[in-house]
């Protein structure tokens, strides 16, 4: 337990995160903002669905366990319904704030572009949901004691941490997707990026057999994750391009001598 | 393009200093129990307690507690106003350094003091003398006259967070609720109405047309607690010679800067910050749970 299971888990759940954050995001105030927004809107829309799901479980009978646990399940379906609105309202937002930039700018060019907004968008919205996910977990795990000892599973902080750097990283797929099908009005794919959120988050019912949970999980991030690759105008020849260092856009841009 | 990039680019320089401010106050609730002890000792302007049994009383009493505050607020910044329409700067500036040098030294001692408790450590006098000596000086130097700019935020964030901590221990709690929602909508009335003590500073201020102008704003912004002998005056202050700070070392694009003739923004920004601070403070005190907090400091960047 404590420091080293601490920082184990906060390096695994926010690791490829923060390194995403700092390589990409960090240098560009405007994507800052924008990242921020995005978690902002998420924070909203969980804000919602547990007023929802607090009033529900004040009504209800408290003695039952399945009730409870239906009750939960609706918590659960209902917030990633609510996640993903508010998903496709900040898309609508940025979408007229675009608009408005380009309006007003003298430039032809907008000073930054939707993908880039799906992509930070989406980042954004999975920071902040991964931070409510774990940070509690995180702060226990400080702390003195023993996981499991009352017969639990031993894994719970390392399950859950890698569970939160799966969803955080799921949520900057699904952002990019989801922005991009809005784009092109292909709303199979918009279908396919909710039914895939409702599916992850069904999958956590399973706990505490964690193989069951974050086997599949983890197979929709590469599924998700190689559907944006593309999504984003990323092929195997751009990969191979960049991976040997001979991408000569990247190189320009980056002021990189090749 | 230039003139919302660079827009961004401020927003983004302010977004650290609030992050690293409530950062030390979070850090500060967390492990100096001082500040969450429940205490009978309440400020002179919050006269009305507590611990009373029933609900409907003390919803009560956090009402009257809050008029006090905001009518002692109200009172005090008509007064600074008076005080620059006569001119009398000498007693502005006066008041400026006497609050400043408060905050700087004795509260900062004490801040100390309660850090040594907590952590049980053993230190002698002249070494403390020393420290607080040193800190204070190179603070009031800071603020009042030229220092580095980093120097001058590091000041501003240890000082902001001094103040809000002041705030959280010794406002009582519903109190502490309705007044943070009070100070919300007397910033706007302030600020935006015709007759707002503020705006009237604004406009006597463009009148005579006078450099000394930022400094004041942010000292009128500042004029609540005078029986702390107006510590906020430091912290506004230090504020505004940051922004002042900002300006002389963004040099760099003149022309494309946004000119700064808003001040009823910035004056409103002051308010909010320390307001802010005391949020997320009260939010840690009060929840274990590290939800609350997270979500107090998105919606203060937002």
């Amino acid at each position: 337990m404590t420091a080293s299971v601490f920082f184990g888990c906060t390096f695994i759940a926010f690791g490829p995160a923060i390194a995403l954050f700092l390589f990409t995001i960090a240098r560009e105030p405007l994507r800052v903002i924008f990242l921020i927004a995005g978690a902002f809107f998420w924070l909203v829309s969980l804000l919602l669905s547990s007023l929802v799901w607090f009033i529900s479980v004040q009504i209800s009978n408290k003695e039952s366990a399945v009730q409870q646990k239906g009750l939960l399940i609706f918590g659960v379906v209902l917030s990633v319904l609510l996640q993903e609105t508010f998903r496709f309202a900040y898309y609508k937002l940025l979408k007229k704030a675009n608009e408005g930039l380009l309006a007003l700018s003298q430039e032809e060019t907008m000073p930054i572009s939707i993908r880039q907004l799906a992509y930070v968008s989406g980042l954004g919205f999975g920071f902040m949901s991964g931070a409510f996910s774990v940070v509690n977990i995180l702060a226990d795990s400080v702390g003195p004691g023993t996981v499991g000892i009352h017969g639990d599973s031993q894994h719970y902080f390392l399950s859950s941490a890698f569970m939160t750097m799966a969803i955080i990283l799921l949520h900057m797929f699904w952002g990019v997707v989801f922005f991009d099908a809005c784009e092109k009005q292909r709303w199979w794919a918009v279908a396919a990026v909710i039914i895939s959120h409702l599916v992850v988050s069904c999958l956590t019912f399973q706990n505490p057999e964690y193989v069951t949970s974050l086997v599949p999980t983890y197979i929709i991030l590469f599924l998700m994750g190689i559907w944006a690759f593309y999504t984003a105008g990323g092929s195997l020849r751009n990969l191979k391009l960049c991976l040997t260092c001979k991408d000569k856009d990247f190189l320009l841009a980056n002021h990189r001598p090749r | 393009e230039l003139t919302l990039k660079y827009g961004a680019k401020h927003v983004i320089m302010l977004f650290i200093p609030v992050t690293l401010c409530m950062v030390v106050v979070v850090a500060t609730i967390k492990s100096v129990s001082f500040y969450t002890e429940k205490t009978d000792q309440q400020l002179i302007y919050t006269p009305f307690t507590e611990n009373t049994p029933s609900v409907g009383r003390r919803l009560l009493n956090s009402v009257l507690n809050t008029i006090i505050m905001i009518s002692v607020i109200v009172v005090m910044t008509i007064f600074l106003v008076v005080l620059y329409k006569y001119r009398c700067y000498k007693f502005i500036h006066g008041w400026l350094i006497l609050s400043s040098l408060m905050l700087l030294f004795w509260f900062s001692f004490m801040y100390l003091g309660e850090v040594f408790k907590t952590y049980n450590l053993a230190v002698d006098y002249p070494t403390v003398g020393l420290i607080i000596w040193n800190f204070g000086a190179v603070g009031m130097i800071c603020i009042h006259w030229k220092g580095p700019l980093q120097l001058q935020q590091a000041y501003l964030i240890l000082i902001s967070a001094l103040m809000a901590l002041v705030f959280i221990k010794y406002l009582p709690e519903w109190s502490a609720w309705v007044i943070l929602g009070a100070i919300s909508v007397y910033d706007l009335v302030a600020v935006l109405s015709p007759k707002g003590p503020l705006r009237m500073l604004v406009e006597t201020a463009q009148e005579r047309n006078e450099p000394i102008f930022p400094a004041l704003i942010y000292s009128s912004a500042m004029v609540w607690t005078v029986g702390m002998a107006s510590p906020m005056d430091a912290q506004r202050s230090e504020h505004g010679s940051d922004e002042e700070a900002e300006q002389s070392g963004g040099r760099v694009e003149p022309e494309r800067r946004q000119p700064r003739t808003f001040p009823e923004d910035d004056v409103e920004e002051d308010s909010e910050f320390i307001r802010d601070h005391v949020l997320v403070g009260k939010a840690t005190a009060t929840g274990g749970d590290w939800n609350t907090t997270l979500t107090c400091f998105v919606a203060i960047l937002i």
